[in-house]
């Protein structure tokens, strides 16, 4: 059992190191991006509402792995060329980033709309109302439903190893290939994700701490 | 009892011209017209539902218009966008919930807009904060939050905000209907004090001594039309219409 980690150990570091810089690239992106398509999604503009519903609506819905199969192999015959990294972090993003505008956006709904009525009636921009007033309150209520996201995303990384991605999600294969037992391979493995998982749940713990303190 | 105050100097600033509302079926303005000239103080009273609060709103277009138009200082209501931002600035507006910024000191609620939308600096927007909330009695809260502030305290800070935006107009929508009654002359107080210096004021308030002491005008509302503007005493003790006589015979006999 043990020697399954310790004879394969730069395997399991290698692997492990490709998917926590997954989760970091993937999740940065998605944050930015998930916030914008929030803004988009409350914005006054109705084209711009529009497209952040469709966005949502088209990426929530289609499984993970089939945002892969349209980015991996759908991405070259555009003739856009990639690592597979590139493409994995690619389609993480973009499926991820649709979870974190719906989170962000129940946020938001939590913010009495009064708060954005008075951001409005001294002259802010909807863009100002938005960063200064709403979103800094709207965040409060965000950081549990984010955060869950995230954690899913930690999980999701798995998938890029269908796709020639040598993530934590592919060491089960290898080292079946290489003679040891599958199931002690996929315990570790398992031990991994907890230990890649569990910072970012004591990460949520100390933000909503934050949050309640700056109120 | 308007001779302790400035009279108004004649010149319209907000001017409403056959404003029409509907919120879905239901009609909420009709037939608007209304012209509040500069320092005047209009107190708009009427029943619940008779469309003071929404009259209020659609002048920095809170609320939007179906027909009619808005006029302030001579310039058209704007389309929402950048120019509505730039109007709205120069109208104040004082809500009946305060909708202070909670994630903010006192003094960041008053200094957030001269910072963020006149691009005032921050000393300079700080120095005129802190006189605001000298003026209007909370100067000792200025590093407090909202939530650590009695509802008169926290509305009173809602006016010192309105008023760092050096307005032209402030517009006052039922000030008082969400304070404990022992706060509602603090409160009061400061929008009489702001009448007699000049503010122009459009206030809708069930507060018959406030519109008595410092209204140069009533303006009384029935199912979304104007019934009858009348000066203050005029109203008070002889008013025209059946319709304010029987709700002047309701809230003034207890």
């Amino acid at each position: 059992m043990l020697e399954t980690l310790t004879d394969n150990w730069d395997l399991f570091v290698e692997a492990f190191r490709t998917t926590v810089l997954l989760l970091i690239v993937s999740g940065a992106i998605s944050l930015v991006a998930g916030t914008l398509l929030g803004a988009m999604r409350v914005s006054p503009v109705p084209a711009l509402r529009t497209a952040g519903t469709a966005y949502v609506t088209l990426l929530r819905n289609t499984p993970l792995t089939f945002v892969f199969f349209f980015v991996a192999f759908g991405f070259p015959r555009l003739d856009i060329r990639f690592s597979y990294f590139a493409f994995a972090v690619v389609a993480l993003s973009a499926y991820t980033s649709a979870f974190v505008c719906e989170a962000v956006r129940s946020g938001i709904n939590t913010v009495h709309v009064g708060q954005a009525e008075a951001a409005r009636a001294i002259g802010m921009t909807f863009g100002q109302t938005l960063t200064q007033v709403v979103l800094p309150q709207a965040l409060r209520a965000a950081v549990p439903p984010v955060m869950s996201v995230i954690i899913a995303l930690a999980k999701n990384t798995t998938i890029a190893s269908g796709f020639g991605v040598m993530e934590a999600g592919a060491i089960g294969a290898t080292l079946n290939e290489r003679g040891y037992p599958a199931f002690d391979a996929m315990i570790w493995v398992a031990v991994g994700f907890v230990i890649v998982v569990l910072p970012l749940s004591l990460t949520q713990r100390r933000l909503e701490r934050a949050v309640v303190r700056s109120r | 009892m308007t001779t302790l105050q400035k009279a108004p100097t004649g010149e319209a600033l907000v001017t409403l011209r056959g404003v029409q509302k509907h919120f879905g079926a239901l009609h909420v303005l009709k037939d608007i017209e209304l012209t509040v000239q500069r320092g005047e103080v209009v107190v708009v009273i009427g029943p619940s539902g008779s469309g003071k609060s929404t009259l209020c709103r659609t002048i920095n277009r809170l609320e939007p218009i179906d027909e009619g138009a808005i006029e302030v200082d001579g310039q058209p209501l704007p389309q929402e966008g950048r120019e509505l931002a730039r109007l709205r600035s120069d109208v104040g507006m004082v809500f009946q919930s305060f909708n202070l910024f909670p994630h903010k000191t006192v003094l960041q609620n008053v200094t957030l807009g001269p910072v963020k939308v006149r691009r005032r600096k921050a000393e300079e927007a700080e120095r005129r904060g802190r006189e605001l909330l000298a003026r209007v009695g909370v100067a000792d809260q200025a590093e407090k939050y909202p939530a650590q502030l009695s509802g008169g305290q926290q509305q009173r800070v809602a006016i010192a905000r309105a008023l760092a935006m050096e307005p032209k107009v402030m517009l006052f929508d039922e000030p008082t209907s969400a304070l404990d009654p022992e706060m509602v002359n603090e409160v009061l107080d400061v929008m009489t004090s702001l009448a007699r210096e000049g503010m122009t004021m459009i206030v809708v308030t069930h507060e018959m001594g406030f519109a008595r002491r410092a209204a140069n005008r009533v303006v009384f509302m029935d199912a979304g039309r104007i019934v009858e503007e009348a000066p203050p005493e005029q109203f008070f003790t002889s008013p025209r219409s059946d319709r304010a006589r029987d709700f002047l015979s309701k809230i003034l006999t207890h």
